[in-house]
């Protein structure tokens, strides 16, 4: 069988290559980077609501009662699009309380998805030093190809989930390493010609998040959209 | 063995291939802006990081670490990734693994297949091979499809099409995507590649992509991108065939945090790309129901053995060398001849070939060190560089080389002050018919090669010996 024999063959060559190699001590990694975020929770949530938006990402701030609301406000259906807004499996009901016409995503094929106004979802967690949000669709995160086709994506996050720096974030991930993971910075985008940086190439042109937490008012008021 | 890096064994030396480049105007105008864009937004952003030299040496001692037992963490890899519903398989050279990925897409009857950029692709020829085979391969990252659609070749790592501006892509999907109405802001061009591609994505049931990083840990695959067309490919398909130099595998699935951090600040200048997927083999209902890794090595294995060159293969394809080399910056890719261009390509490319090819390349630096000091892995590619050339020199010189063969003798000439009196004396008498107002321009046959760059100095009249002995006779 020549694949086990490619196998070994790699295999063989490694160890021929590295046995001659004078430093035989398993040589530790040592992390001297800095692991944990120094600041305090309100900066933190400053800051990831500022590299949001310099990312182009919409951040409509409410208190943690007001979500359904801003819901109802900002999932209507519109002109340009056939198919209404869809609502991830699991996403929590009482925040579709005030929605009039949400589909829900078992019903939503790849078609549907193609043409809906856009895809709602909750979220594992939020980096505030990147502007990221991370999910590992499970419940209320939606599969993979849901949160990618729609023009639209909004979701929701807790003030509590978003962590200031990268390795906090892996490490609130540790239990889920092996489940899908995507990290997204802001809506898709490219810069491919003329480094000129435009929105929506392929995934949803519009990102939109929610962030949900009484203490919400700390920040400068603002729009929704 | 049959090792391939995209068309490096036929390409001209990287002197001969710079030449015509140089006077492209238009295109040193485009290398310009984009490189300095980039290097600017990259300065920005690493310069934000209090502790960028920390995460530096942090993913290099990985790096380190993983090349020296790399046997232990690919066999490690194969395990997990199997375990969770992939399929790996393990090809020796570009052919190799050429011949398991067309085998893989025919036994899916696929007639067309979805393209994820990937460099090792690149590298393999596998478009060609599939077009050989009757597949017709799509690319479906931006820059891809424009050098794709313009029969062109890619000529940076990580935006290949950097050397078109807009209006020349413009000409390209106006004619490609028969829209003769196309307008040229990037906006434009990237709404028509969107629609261009979306039924592509929504209909093709093969996809082929790379991967960033390979994790032992957990069997998982890390794909950084910005355009949602590798989601698309990796979520869509009902088939997933990667093809990843046995170099991409880390350890820990906790190694990420230190490489999500470096690569798309010194790749784009972004905090983070827009899209980073991990995933680990098949899921139930969510994504491909047929997942394969190919493991190539391709001549890595090659370069393992050099101590000395090792760290080239700890490279993570970020292109922030490219942007910061004064030579890059010049000349754009296409000079290299390799899917590798710019400083990492100038060491990594003559290496993958065991130095028979692509022996010009170590020569295509000023050595000033930049691509060092962006690296976000910290290789030495100066280092390298030299190293390199000693190599070539050596192999020269066994080979009885011309140029080797006129450095021994200038060698003996110096070893002796007759020999060197005698050789002063006569070249001072043949110089006269080259010589105009003290400097040579040219010199016949294979001396020409100095002065075709730079002007000589003729020989003095006298020299520093005989000045010493006329002025300090009475010394004596």
């Amino acid at each position: 069988m020549t694949q086990s024999e490619a196998r070994e063959a790699i295999l063989a060559r490694i160890r021929n290559a590295v046995t001659r190699s004078s430093d035989d001590c398993e040589r530790e990694v040592v992390a001297g980077y800095q692991r944990v975020g120094s600041r305090m929770p309100e900066e933190r949530l400053a800051l990831f609501v500022e590299r949001l938006r310099e990312y182009d990402a919409q951040v409509v701030t409410v208190e943690a009662a007001g979500v359904a609301k801003a819901l109802g406000e900002l999932l209507r259906p519109d002109a340009e699009h056939a198919v209404p807004w869809v609502a991830a499996d699991g996403f929590p009901a009482d925040w579709l309380a005030e929605c009039p016409a949400v589909l829900p995503e078992t019903e939503a094929g790849v078609d549907e998805l193609n043409r809906c106004a856009g895809v709602v979802t909750t979220c594992t967690l939020g980096i505030a030093v990147t502007g990221t949000l991370v999910l590992q669709h499970g419940a209320g995160e939606g599969r993979r190809r849901t949160t990618l086709l729609p023009d639209r994506h909004l979701s929701v996050i807790h003030a509590s989930q978003v962590v200031e720096t990268v390795p906090e974030a892996f490490a609130r991930l540790a239990q889920s390493a092996t489940r899908p993971l995507t990290f997204i910075s802001g809506p898709s985008a490219t810069a491919d010609i003329e480094m000129t940086r435009i929105r929506g190439v392929h995934g949803p042109r519009q990102l939109t998040v929610i962030l949900a937490e009484d203490w919400i008012r700390l920040f400068p008021a603002t729009r929704h959209s | 063995m049959t090792i391939r890096v995209g068309e490096s064994a036929t390409a001209p030396s990287f002197q001969k291939a710079a030449l015509p480049l140089l006077g492209d105007s238009q295109l040193r105008k485009n290398l310009r802006h984009a490189t300095e864009v980039i290097q600017r937004r990259r300065a920005v952003v690493a310069g934000e990081l209090p502790d960028w030299q920390a995460l530096r040496d942090a993913a290099a001692a990985v790096k380190q670490k993983t090349l020296r037992h790399l046997d232990r963490y690919l066999v490690q890899f194969e395990a997990a990734c199997t375990v969770a519903g992939g399929q790996v398989h393990w090809a020796r050279d570009a052919e190799e693994a050429n011949r398991i990925v067309l085998e893989l897409v025919r036994q899916q009857n696929a007639g067309e297949v979805l393209k994820i950029k990937t460099m090792t692709a690149d590298e393999t020829g596998l478009n060609q091979a599939l077009e050989q085979a009757g597949i017709r391969p799509y690319e479906t990252d931006l820059a891809e499809l424009i050098v794709q659609l313009g029969n062109d070749r890619p000529s940076h790592i990580v935006v290949p099409a950097l050397h078109r501006n807009r209006s020349q892509v413009r000409e390209i999907f106006r004619e490609r995507m028969q829209l003769p109405d196309l307008g040229d802001s990037p906006q434009d061009l990237t709404d028509a590649a969107r629609q261009y591609l979306r039924e592509k994505f929504l209909r093709v049931k093969t996809a082929i992509g790379g991967a960033n990083f390979l994790i032992a840990e957990t069997g998982g695959v890390c794909i950084v991108e910005s355009e949602g067309n590798g989601r698309m490919c990796l979520t869509l398909p009902e088939t997933l065939i990667l093809m990843a130099g046995v170099d991409k595998v880390i350890p820990r699935f906790q190694d990420l945090e230190v490489f999500l951090q470096l690569l798309s600040r010194s790749a784009t200048g972004e905090r983070m790309n827009p899209y980073n997927s991990i995933w680990t083999g098949v899921y139930a209902g969510d994504g491909p129901r047929n997942f394969h890794v190919v493991l190539v090595d391709n001549g890595r294995t090659g370069i393992l053995a050099d101590e000395e060159a090792r760290q080239t293969l700890e490279c993570i394809r970020c292109g922030a060398c490219l942007n910061a080399c004064p030579v890059y910056r010049q000349t754009g890719g296409h000079a290299y001849g390799s899917t590798y261009g710019g400083p990492i390509g100038a060491i990594l490319t003559p290496q993958l070939q065991n130095m028979e090819h692509a022996q010009s390349l170590p020569y295509a630096s000023s050595l000033c060190g930049a691509c060092y000091e962006v690296c976000p892995v910290k290789i030495n590619i100066p280092e390298v560089l030299i190293h390199l050339r000693g190599r070539v020199v050596r192999e020269q010189q066994s080979a009885m080389k011309p140029e080797a063969l006129g450095m021994k003798a200038i060698a003996a000439v110096f070893r002796s002050r007759r020999r060197l009196e005698a050789a002063h004396r006569l070249a001072q008498a043949g110089q006269a018919p080259l010589v105009r107002k003290g400097w040579i321009h040219w010199l016949p046959g294979e001396l020409g090669a100095w002065t075709a760059a730079r002007d000589l100095r003729a020989i003095p009249k006298q020299s520093f010996r005989e000045w010493w002995k006329e002025t300090h006779r009475d010394a004596e």
